[in-house]
């Protein structure tokens, strides 16, 4: 396999105040692989997405998206050119239809503010972008609900769909299986495989089956540090890993 | 819009056109005049407010400058054309409009409220304090606008239905606007930014651009307010304008371009209600204190404001409607419609 990198986060640090929430970590996302990290709770995997999509400024190290050097660039810019998030906590538009969350976030590749007298909803390209991304996640049957009255499940699936919506080349997906019912997660999962080939996926997760079942790669983080990095097995077999974070039961 | 709403928006319009001639006197036509001038307002605020998600306490600088560039660019010795005056005024509200919200984007929430009020603040001094506002007093239009003999603004009837014109214009363009791509991203925007940032707009331009479209058309609105009045002063450029625009927006129903339109009928309507002796007496003197009790009753009673009232009646009948009140007010969160 020899990949391509889409996306390189190298050194990156935040601090707040005294509290340094990510030090100094470095992550690598190719194409073909999906690359999870885990850690316990508070070891900074949320401030590593946000740090990586832009969301908060580094105080330290750089991102490199697509070849580019995009430690400049502000969050909207770098999703544009590729980068997709989803968020631990929903983050949806919880008035707004199902089919229209994915609509307004597949309008952000093609955004035409100027066109004032043309209806959003006849828009080709946003339309068919969201029945595209809503059909991946499996929320057909519900694309005229209203978001915010769906189970938190779907909300999930949601959440992902809005994230494919916009057609990204890099995944940051935060927490998606959590809260999702066994079914769901299969389905999940079975899309992770699904969009391995051409994306490169960063995955925070807490279920550990389903990272040991899906992920190429495993960085496991403890108090905004990475202590180890590399294929399941590896890390499966890790003594520091296991001691810091595993725990003696696994 | 689904059917019903735009046959009641329909009906509105066409009772408006009519109305000349059902036996309005010169009070009736005045009073409808000046309504729907405020509804021209409450529509330009309601694209901040319900939209965009955008608190302004600062709509009537922008009112009150399309009303001075009417007086100051009329000429002296002979009447203006409507054709580049009214444009010209909407333009100078709208690039006052862009400069202040150019700061005052750069803040949220209660501190853009107050820069906001700020700037509105500023533009009221200008015109009291110096020369070229005539100060407390205001300044006389010698001649109305107008377009030679086919449109006559001195004629009552012909400045009512010009104004009507205008006002199905500020309408159409709002609801064919807010359903475009570029309405839809300021819902977006209204409900959830962050989000719209993460999945890549930058929301900077487009509440740039809402902010100076709605004090454009606010200024569309002053322009006729001297128009019609053939006088300005500097109270159009109060904040108690700019409150009195922020509750009919309210009373009418935030979220919705129909709710702008009803909340200035209701709230002049109140007001000149309270106003009349024959009815109130001595307490006509303190219709502020009437106004006041009716407008906290409505929103304490009303939470989706008085558009959301046939649902509400709905409910309440279907036996369900309880325990839901409040929820739209403190948090407008409701999706943007027509
Ligand atoms: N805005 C903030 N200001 C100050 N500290 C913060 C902020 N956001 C996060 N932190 C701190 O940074 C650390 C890392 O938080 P983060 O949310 O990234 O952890 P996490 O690994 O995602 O945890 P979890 O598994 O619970 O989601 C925590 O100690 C948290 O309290
Ligand atoms: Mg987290």
């Amino acid at each position: 396999m020899s990949n391509e990198v889409f996306l390189r986060g190298q050194d990156i640090t935040r601090r707040w105040g005294g509290l340094v929430a990510v030090n100094q970590v470095s992550v690598t996302l190719e194409r073909n692989c999906i690359h999870a990290v885990i850690g316990t709770n508070g070891a900074g995997k949320s401030t590593l997405i946000n740090l990586l999509s832009g969301e908060i400024a580094l105080s330290g190290g750089s991102v490199e998206l697509l070849g580019e050097d995009v430690t400049a660039w502000t969050q909207p810019r770098r999703a544009r050119a590729g980068l997709g998030r989803s968020y631990q906590r929903n983050t949806i538009y919880p008035s707004f239809s199902v089919f229209e969350n994915c609509r307004l976030a597949a309008q952000a590749t093609h955004q035409k503010g100027w066109s004032w007298w043309q209806r959003a909803d006849r828009c080709p390209v946003s339309t068919e972008a969201a029945r595209d991304a809503a059909h991946r996640a499996g929320l057909d049957k519900l694309l005229d609900r209203t978001a915010g009255m769906i189970s938190h499940g779907q909300k999930r699936q949601l959440e992902i769909a809005m994230c494919l919506a916009t057609g990204p080349k890099v995944l940051l997906l935060d927490e998606p299986l959590a809260g999702m019912g066994a079914e769901e997660t299969e389905r999940m999962l079975a899309m992770l495989d699904e969009l391995r080939p051409d994306h490169g996926i960063l995955l925070v997760e807490h279920d550990m089956d389903a990272v040991f079942r899906v992920a190429d790669q495993i960085t496991v983080m403890v108090n905004g540090t990475v202590i180890a990095s590399g294929d399941p097995d590896f890390i499966r077999n890790s003594s520091e890993v296991r001691e810091a974070y595993l725990g003696e039961g696994h | 819009m689904d059917n019903s709403k735009a046959v009641f928006v329909g009906a509105v319009f066409v009772a408006l056109a009519l109305f000349p001639w059902l036996g309005a006197g010169s009070y009736g036509i005045d009073l409808v005049t000046k309504i729907m001038i405020y509804a021209i307002l409450a529509l330009s605020l309601e694209l901040l407010v319900g939209s965009t998600g955008l608190v302004c306490f600062g709509q009537a600088a922008f009112f009150g400058i399309g009303a001075y560039a009417a007086v100051l660019l009329s000429g002296e010795e002979d009447a203006a054309s409507v054709l580049w005056l009214l444009p010209a005024c909407v333009l100078a509200a709208a690039l006052y409009a862009l400069a202040v919200g150019a700061l005052s984007l750069r803040t949220k929430g209660v501190y853009f409220i107050m820069v906001t009020l700020a700037f509105a603040q500023m533009a009221y001094f200008v015109v009291h304090d110096t020369a070229l506002g005539g100060g407390t007093d205001g300044i006389y239009l010698y001649f109305r606008p107008g377009l030679g003999e086919w449109l006559v603004l001195d004629d009552p009837v012909t400045m009512y239905l010009f104004s009507l014109a205008c006002l199905i214009g500020v309408f159409a363009f709002l609801a064919v606007l807010l359903r475009s791509r570029f309405g839809r991203a300021l819902a977006g925007i209204k409900v959830n930014e962050q989000r719209m940032r993460g999945t890549g707009f930058t929301t900077y331009p487009y509440k740039l651009a809402a902010f100076t479209i709605s004090g454009g058309l606010a200024g569309l609105g002053g322009f006729l307010f001297a128009v019609k009045d053939g006088f300005v002063n500097p109270e159009l450029m109060s904040w108690h304008l700019s409150g009195a625009a922020l509750v009919m927006i309210i009373l009418g129903g935030l979220g919705h371009l129909r709710g702008a339109l009803v909340g200035a009928f209701a709230f002049l309507l109140l007001q000149e209600l309270f106003k009349t002796e024959a009815i109130f007496g001595d307490f006509a003197k303190h219709w502020h204190l009437g106004l006041g009790i009716v407008i906290i009753a409505a929103v304490a009673f009303l939470p989706r404001g008085l558009v959301g009232l046939p649902e509400q009646l709905r409910k309440r009948l279907a036996g369900v409607g309880a325990g839901e009140r409040g929820g739209s007010l403190k948090n407008p969160l409701g999706e943007a419609k027509s």
